[in-house]
């Protein structure tokens, strides 16, 4: 296991340990500059997610000691520039200036260093004290690329370490570096100059002089939020209005008339512009390439994957075999959990008094014991999620699903939250951070519900067991799939509801690489130990409510219809009739299932309460269920509504509650009309 | 011509984007501004398409590449 190795360092490291420094590190890098896997590497398990201040933009802390320092590590959004467009780019700004960690570590790829070296240079004028971690440094060699470390240190006047983080190469000397920068006194904000050119400089320098006089210059270095005026970064511009400082907009209105003139249209671009000719003109000096290959392996693996004709094929089999993979190696491990915990149950059945037997036994065991038993499933889902960002392919999923999301309104881009959505639907309505037209943003929010998480996976794999046991992995997939293709429908209904342009579709597509065991097991770890939080929490608290339900009024048989659960399950029943599940087994645990997806689950196993064989066939046996009634009642759990959880991140990120009720509105309607359709539909055709 | 027009193996100079100021200086950001030399990786009518822009691999929407300018320098 990859974790054994970054234990033992972590150990190693610990050991140094004394009472020393307290050291602030921020990680900053362009998506895909391998940022997450230095960031492992550092920090190892000791890593926590919470959320930037204001905002649902996960916010990665962990910590590490090195020496006699504890360091203090935050992983920064991976962003290509530090403008005001995204949220992303304006947190990692922000942290920067407001929180002053005492080194930002610029994670740069090697392999890649045109691209990369355009936010250090936006880091360096900002005068952040830096430190380059030169990734990747085995691909460059691979490639022939010949850096010449020292000289690039010089230039930029930053420490270089060359690394490879996917081997923990380099990770010591990072550290080295780390707390030697701080232990000498900052050479006080030694800001880099770029030449921008005479004009330009002209006017910098004028604005330089008047925001000087500003109390933003205490915070700012002055010469970079001149260059911010002219470039009319909207913050800035506001901090500035903020201030009353109409006499600097003027100048700046007026610098930019006079560039025009100078310019003409280009003036847009003239910075960047720059920037980049600064950068090129820094690789000649320490960069010696061979002559570029027309097409690396990486371009002649897309003229397959990304083909017109076998892209889409080539996406629904590699979903196809991914659930199959987790089918297949799940299948035996669920088995022995769930054995485990019938054993257990048999035991706790026994303990006296008999309600407590019962609470342990038929509740807490019954319940949540059922629902742990799919940690296989949905961890094996994490870590195949995983692979595929980390391989490379999601990138190029988005890339093949761009055409057909174009006919519904929506770019390519809209589609990696629908497949991240697949593991939990949280981490995916924030991930649709990326989508700069807020329109398109607002319809990938809606529909994303509809990727079926990982919660919902225990439901398909219970009944698709009981039920199809010979087509399991095609039954599961077919929800998966309905759910993409009701997900298309509702975005095109959405698009109609709320016309407008279409955003525009430009997206890096980093080069194939094979994911490290490390990377994707912390991953897994990481996402799929939410799962085991609620599982401790809202599940237990939810069934220990069911049991209650159950047993009482005292004295009633556990779970009958004359048990409170009971009495409510009928009035929400009826409901469900024309869907075929007119039970009311069914239907509170679909009311419960509000809460969280697990429950679903775990009420059913709280009320069925079984003590030997599977859940899956007390449901057939008790409720006399048939394939066609367990596979309506699939369709309706796929498609009813958010959990609690996701709503509330639903509001978060659209800033208001109707969202998230037209959510709960359009998804009720639809999973009954689909539910009862299938039900309907199927009972025609003869399928029972 | 339109980027959206060159064929893959083109080496290409990028004169003008015909947009708005907002999303040009974006485009800069990412490496596109006029004079920068691409090489176009693959473009298959009606998808979007990939070019090599300064060392790395970008995908573009097909709108998206009928708004930028295009010289051919060479190549296909």
């Amino acid at each position: 296991m990859g974790e054994k190795k970054g234990k033992r360092k972590g150990k190693e490291r610990e050991q140094k340990k004394g009472q020393g420094k307290e050291i602030t590190i921020a990680l900053a890098g362009n998506p895909n500059s391998g940022k997450t896997t230095v960031f492992n590497n550092l920090t190892g398990a000791h890593q926590h997610v919470g959320n930037w201040p204001g905002v649902t933009v996960e916010k990665k802390e962990g910590v590490c000691r090195y020496g006699d320092c504890r360091i203090k590590v935050v992983d920064l959004p991976g962003v290509y520039s530090l403008t005001a467009y995204s949220i992303d780019e304006l947190i990692a700004r922000n942290f920067i200036v407001e929180e002053e960690p005492d080194v930002v570590v610029d994670i740069v790829d090697a392999t890649n260093l045109e691209r990369n070296l355009y936010l250090t240079v936006q880091l360096l004028e900002m005068g952040a004290r830096l430190i380059i971690a030169l990734n990747m440094m085995d691909e460059a060699s691979e490639r022939g690329y010949r850096i010449d470390v020292k000289h690039l240190s010089y230039h930029l006047g930053v420490p270089v370490v060359p690394m490879v983080a996917s081997r923990d190469q380099g990770t010591e000397e990072l550290l080295e570096e780390i707390v030697n920068i701080v232990g000498t006194e900052s050479t006080s904000a030694n800001c880099l100059k770029i030449d921008y050119g005479r004009e330009v400089e002209g006017e910098i320098e004028k604005l330089e002089r008047m925001v000087s006089q500003t109390a933003l210059s205490r915070k700012y270095p002055p010469r970079w939020l001149a260059v911010k005026l002219l470039e009319e970064d909207e913050e800035i511009l506001k901090k500035f209005e903020e201030l009353d400082s109409e006499e600097i907009l003027q100048a700046k209105d007026r610098a930019l008339e006079h560039l025009r003139s100078v310019y003409g249209d280009d003036v847009e671009t003239i910075i960047a512009d720059r920037r980049y000719g600064f950068i090129s003109g820094l690789l000649k000096d320490i960069i010696k390439r061979p002559p570029t290959p027309r097409l690396t392996w990486s371009d002649k693996l897309d003229k397959v994957i990304v083909s017109r004709w076998l892209g889409i094929p080539l996406f629904l089999a590699i979903m196809f075999a991914v659930f199959q993979f987790i089918f297949a190696l799940s299948g035996p491990l669920m088995e022995w959990i769930s054995a485990g915990f019938d054993w257990l149950a048999e035991r706790a059945m026994g303990i006296s008094p008999e309600w407590l037997g019962s609470l342990i036994g038929n509740g807490i065991i019954g319940g949540v014991g059922t629902v742990l038993t799919f940690i296989p499933p949905i961890f094996l889902l994490f870590a195949a999620i995983a692979v595929l960002e980390d391989s490379g392919y999601m990138a190029r999923a988005a890339f093949v699903m761009d055409r057909l999301m174009h006919k519904i309104g929506l770019h390519g881009r809209s589609f990696i939250p629908m497949i991240l959505g697949f593991g939990c639907n949280i981490p995916a309505i924030m991930a649709t951070r990326t989508i700069e037209n807020p329109r398109d943003r607002l319809i990938t929010i809606l529909i994303n519900p509809l990727m079926s998480c990982g919660a919902r996976l225990p439901i398909y794999t219970l009944l698709a067991a009981a039920f199809f046991p010979a087509h399991q992995g095609l039954v599961v997939f077919s929800m998966y799939l309905i759910g993409i293709i009701l997900a298309i429908l509702m975005a095109s209904i959405f698009r109609r509801l709320f016309p407008g342009p279409v955003g525009h579709f430009v997206m890096e597509l980093p080069p194939y690489r094979l994911p490290t065991a490390r990377g994707v097991l912390l991953h897994m770890w990481e996402r799929g130990k939410h799962f085991l939080w609620k599982a401790g929490t809202i599940i237990v608290g939810v069934v220990v409510f069911v049991w209650l339900l159950s047993s009482l009024p005292w004295g009633v048989e556990y779970a009958s219809p004359d048990s409170w659960i009971g009495q409510l399950g009928r009035i929400i029943a009826p409901v469900f009739g024309p869907s075929g599940f007119g039970d009311w087994q069914a239907a509170v645990s679909l009311f419960f299932g509000f809460l969280a997806k697990e429950v679903v689950v775990g009420t059913m196993g709280a009320i069925f309460a079984v003590e030997e064989g599977n859940l899956g066939t007390a449901i057939a046996s008790q409720l006399g269920w048939t394939p066609l009634i367990a596979y309506a009642f699939m369709v309706f759990a796929l498609l009813y509504v958010p959990c609690v959880a996701a709503m509330a991140v639903i509001k978060a990120e659209t800033g208001s509650w109707r969202w998230p009720a037209l959510a709960i509105g359009y998804e009720l309607t639809l999973a009954w009309i689909m539910a009862t359709l299938v039900y309907q539909i199927g009972r025609l055709l003869g399928f029972g | 011509m339109p980027l959206s027009m060159a064929r893959p193996g083109e080496v290409v100079t990028l004169v003008a984007i015909n947009a708005g100021f907002g999303l040009k200086r974006r485009l800069a950001d990412m490496g596109l501004n006029p004079g920068v030399s691409l090489r176009v990786i693959h473009s298959q009518l009606p998808g979007p398409i990939i070019i090599e822009l300064r060392g790395s691999r970008v995908a573009l929407g097909r709108g998206m590449a009928q708004k930028i300018m295009v010289m051919v320098k060479g190549g296909a």
